[in-house]
């Protein structure tokens, strides 16, 4: 009897067993390290750095930080580009989608999100700085048609309150809420909704916010925190586009705690304290404008009032999307032809020196950055996944329903500024002895690749019919073999959308890289910021083009890929993916 | 799992593939737990010859500022040599600022690392030199151990010996020389200013053509030392350290000039470039007409690189230019020490320095007596084109030493206080 219980018992443990582990690997891999990142930050915020010799607690560092002129310049800065560039990239997401939903742009937009986002922050600020200075493409232009002596002196880039940041910021960030409102639609009958609006008399706009938005808003809600804390604490567009005297609160504390004095490491732990507080106090005054909102708003979304047909609105709507595309796109050029310019001299509309030298010149380090970037973005999109599918194959298989809160914790590496917790995390893999390490650099990487591939791979995963599982069970497969024969291939787009998304984030990582390989690995990203900083147009071109040009490569292949693998099977072409 | 055979391996053939993923995740895991190498000891070499035979076969991670392309292909071409050579693996981290390496050695200490540092050599100088001495980060003294050192030019060029007033004591190799030397563009301007005080009258007369990088960028924190050696009546006491003189009167006058130029400056003061890199950037898209750099063969050196146009000229202003040295030094627990020191050597030999010095490659000025050199090296040396924008040595003029370390702090401390708010 003993026996046959054993049989019928340890299979069951088994299947259940590691399985379920996943989601605490999940959780301790990234999870863990992150809170542990913001303690080892925490405590040298309050005096405690044994290797300074500072073993007493204190509220010295704080008291420095205060004290620091730049602070007011650096936390106005800060708190105007974060909330600008949010509230931008907010009103321009849910303005593009009710004022141009159910045109051909729409559909256009639609297709466009996904290479839109996959442009990495610091390309796009590179690109975007040169077109815009006083001295940068669009003037050139205008010289070269109008004429005109010396560049006009404007600060642009680089302005006090960080105001050509906050449009950097928007440029980025808008896809990003525009895909999270396109995967929110998706799971809404939105025809539906509109249809019988519209009979009702409204305007296809005001259907849209009044019927459409109040729904989709809790889906975006998290997006929206992540691109506050994002914008708030960002460092390498900051570089790049931000104000320098004082620079934003991040970009300051990177400063300091590179300033060879060591003086400054306490009080610059105290600064990722305080930009984790920014973060968070951002974030609760958003939620509380919500609240606002949604009480003032009340009357007037029962009020009755059907709005307008909407033209007007279509036209400042295609405007935008015309400006955002027409900007991102102008930029990405700048950087190709810059990459191409042996000289390109104020106002020259066009290099007036060709070649190919830069592309050359760069040789062994481009190629060394190539690989690095390509075998992170790869290894940490594949360990993601794994992961995301294990988890959510787990959750299916055991019935279990995703919480609210559980989502929170997988947004989590993403609402804490990194530079908050970086310092701390830097030195526990020192303790570790894997600082400088490649696992420690995938690790770093996978923690901002994973909530975004779990996030692209949830819902298409959640909603493949049970019914397909089901018949694979009564034709004798096992779970497994159903898992593989059944759900993996009809999942296969969004699995490599999702693994796309993880590319492109990888790519783009700027300060996990460069505080977890601890300067020994340079990717495309380190190297377009080096490059930026050493004032090389040419060489920033190089390397910006090709950040920018891998992630399109991923997601091309991403497209194309289920076309040729499903070229007899028209029906999994078709079958709900898009997430 | 073997114990229950039969069952097992009518399981183990369903279950194949996610037994795969099984064990991939516990390479995962292994990967993630499993510290990657232990640390190989080298112990420090105690004479030229045995750091040569242990060199052998070691990487040595050179931590250098990284943003300049032709600096970055010098090492490249160094590296080259050292492993024909040496058998030296030279590998350039590239730092965006030395802070970095000096920040990663002291987390090293934190973690009680002594020995397998992430860190072997630093481009060093100045503060980041005065810190590490200090906290005792640094290896040596090792530079009587390296042969070349002795070609070194410590007579003719005091500040190889002393570093900011802080004595070098062997703790770091001197590799090339600073100074500051002005560039323009004949193009646009004809008789550029040659003094503090004429400077201030060209910006009257040129409002928003000139700025300087904004401290703590160090070309940035000279040229406020170089205004107060100009400006101080007595700039003896700038040898001093900060905090045995009256820091208020002493640096009074520099901030009444700034008060009067900074207004006048590229974008009204609001804004200064991050580097001196970017000033150079401004200079070519004709944002600003004047600009500065630390070393004398920046300007050839640009312009034979496509990033000045060719009508950009150098000149100094009359009553001087500060100067100083910049050295190589190698961490207290770095992993491959007699590397370091092979590198180290390497760099100071008449042919890294002469290749170091012509303006195709990176145009930095030796650290060696070249009169002393065997003829040979005297060849290399006289060989070197002159770049168009270069200055002659004996055009160049007279030196300003470096003031003590702890002035660059307060001076930047004081700039940030009244400008960067």
């Amino acid at each position: 009897m003993a026996p046959a219980l054993r049989q019928i018992e340890i299979p069951y443990l088994r299947r259940r067993g590691w399985l379920s582990l996943l989601p605490a690997l999940t959780v301790a891999l990234f999870l863990l390290p992150v809170l542990a990142g913001v303690i080892g930050t925490l405590l040298p915020a309050l005096g405690f750095l044994p290797g300074l010799g500072e073993r007493t607690f204190s509220l010295r560092p704080l008291r420095e930080l205060l004290a620091a002129p730049e602070l007011p310049g650096a936390v106005i800065a800060t708190l105007v580009s974060g909330l600008l560039a949010t509230l931008l990239a907010f009103l321009s997401a849910v303005g593009l989608a009710a004022s141009l939903q159910g045109t051909r742009l729409f559909v256009w937009l639609g297709r466009l999100t996904v290479p839109l986002l996959a442009m990495p922050h610091a390309a796009l600020a590179i690109g975007f700085a040169f077109l815009i200075a006083p001295s940068g493409w669009l003037v050139r232009l205008a010289v070269d048609l109008l004429g005109g002596g010396a560049p006009p002196d404007l600060p642009v880039p680089g302005d006090r309150l960080g105001l050509t940041l906050a449009a950097g910021l928007w440029l980025k960030e808008t896809p990003f809420l525009l895909l999270a409102v396109f995967a929110g639609m998706n799971q809404l009958p939105v025809a539906r909704f509109l249809d019988i609006a519209r009979s009702l008399g409204y305007g296809p706009a005001t259907a849209w916010l009044k019927v459409i938005l109040p729904i989709l808003y809790g889906q975006l809600r998290l997006p929206i925190y992540a691109v506050l804390a994002f914008s708030l604490s960002v460092v390498d567009m900051a570089l790049i586009l931000g104000p320098t005297t004082p620079p934003t609160l991040a970009t300051l504390l990177l400063g300091w705690f590179d300033d060879p004095s060591l003086a400054k490491l306490l009080p610059a732990a105290a600064g990722g304290m305080l930009q984790l507080f920014l973060a968070v106090a951002a974030i609760l005054l958003w939620r509380l404008a919500e609240l606002g909102f949604a009480r003032a708003a009340g009357p007037w979304l029962a009020g009755g009032r059907r709005g307008h047909r909407g033209g007007a609105g279509r036209r400042w709507g295609a405007a935008a999307a015309l400006l955002l595309l027409f900007l991102a796109s102008a930029s990405m050029l700048a950087l190709g032809l810059w990459s191409l310019a042996r000289r390109w001299p104020f106002p020259a509309p066009l290099p007036i020196v060709w070649g190919l030298g830069n592309w050359q010149g760069a040789g062994p380090d481009l190629a060394r950055a190539l690989t690095t970037s390509l075998l992170l973005a790869s290894t940490a999109t594949a360990i993601a996944v794994v992961l995301s599918l294990g988890c959510l194959e787990n959750e299916r298989r055991h019935g279990l329903h995703p919480s609210a809160r559980a989502l929170w914790l997988i947004y989590l590496p993403l609402l804490i500024p990194q530079i908050s917790f970086m310092f701390g995390t830097t030195t526990l893999l020192a303790w570790l002895g894997l600082e400088a390490s490649l696992p420690a650099l995938i690790w770093s990487h996978l923690l901002f690749v994973l909530p975004y591939v779990f996030l692209m791979l949830a819902d298409p995963y959640r909603a493949l019919d049970e019914r397909y599982r089901r018949t694979g069970l009564c034709l004798g497969a096992g779970e497994s073999r159903v898992f593989f024969a059944v759900t993996l291939p009809m999942l296969l787009r969004p699995i490599l959308l999702a693994a796309a998304v993880g590319f492109s984030v990888s790519i783009a990582l700027y300060l996990p890289t460069l505080f977890a390989g601890a300067g020994r690995y340079i990717t495309l990203a380190t190297e377009a910021v080096a490059a930026n900083a050493g004032a090389d147009r040419r060489l920033a071109g190089v390397y910006g083009f090709l950040q920018a040009a891998l992630p399109l490569a991923g997601f091309a292949i991403a497209l194309l890929l289920p076309r040729l693998v499903f070229r007899h099977r028209r029906g999994l072409l078709m079958a709900r993916g898009r997430p | 799992m073997d114990a229950d055979g039969g069952y097992c391996l009518a399981l183990e053939t369903q279950e194949s593939p996610m037994a795969w993923l099984g064990r991939f995740t516990a390479l995962l895991l292994a990967l993630f737990c499993v510290a990657p190498q232990a640390a190989l000891a080298d112990p420090a070499p105690t004479s030229w010859d045995q750091a040569v035979a242990q060199a052998k076969g070691e990487t040595v991670y050179f931590n250098a500022w990284g943003g300049d392309p032709k600096i970055n292909a010098f090492i490249a071409w160094a590296a080259g040599r050292l492993a024909a050579d040496y058998g030296v693996t030279l590998h350039q981290v590239k730092l965006a600022d030395t802070g970095e390496a000096v920040a990663r050695v002291l987390a090293e200490k934190t973690a009680g690392r002594a020995d397998g540092g992430s860190v072997d050599l630093i481009w060093i100088n100045g503060a980041n030199f005065a810190a590490m001495k200090r906290q005792g980060l640094l290896f040596g003294p090792f530079t009587p151990m390296l042969p070349n050192y002795r070609l070194v030019d410590a007579q003719g060029k005091p500040t190889t010996v002393v570093d900011f007033t802080v004595p070098v004591e062997g703790m770091e190799a001197p590799w090339g020389m600073a100074q500051i030397v002005f560039i323009y563009d004949t193009a646009r301007v004809s008789d550029p200013p040659r003094s503090m005080a004429a400077l201030l009258a060209w910006a009257e007369a040129h409002p928003g053509r000139f700025t300087y990088p904004a401290p703590p960028d160090f070309t940035g924190t000279t040229f406020l030392k170089q205004a107060l050696y100009e400006l101080s009546d007595d700039p003896a006491r700038l040898a001093k350290p900060v905090d045995e003189v009256d820091f208020a009167a002493a640096t009074a006058p520099l901030w009444a000039y700034l008060d009067k130029l900074n207004p006048l400056l590229w974008r009204h003061g609001e804004q200064f470039p991050a580097s001196s890199e970017a000033m150079r950037q401004a200079l070519d898209d004709g944002e600003i007409d004047i600009a500065f750099n630390f070393n004398p063969g920046e300007a050839s050196s640009a312009i034979a690189q496509g990033l000045l146009p060719s009508t950009v000229r150098s000149y100094v202003f009359d009553r001087g230019s500060i100067a100083n040295t910049h050295f190589l030094a190698i961490p207290f627990d770095a992993n491959s020490k007699a590397g370091a020191m092979v590198v180290a050597n390497f760099l100071m030999s008449a042919e890294a320095q002469a290749h170091k010095q012509d303006a195709a490659v990176w145009g930095d000025p030796t650290v060696l007596d070249v009169a002393a050199l065997d003829p040979a090296g005297r060849k290399l040396f006289a060989d070197l084109p002159q770049g168009i924008a270069t200055l002659p040595p004996e055009k160049l003029g007279r030196t300003l030493p470096e003031p003590d370390p702890s002035w660059m702090t307060r001076l930047t401390d004081e700039w940030r206080r009244r400008y960067a708010k």
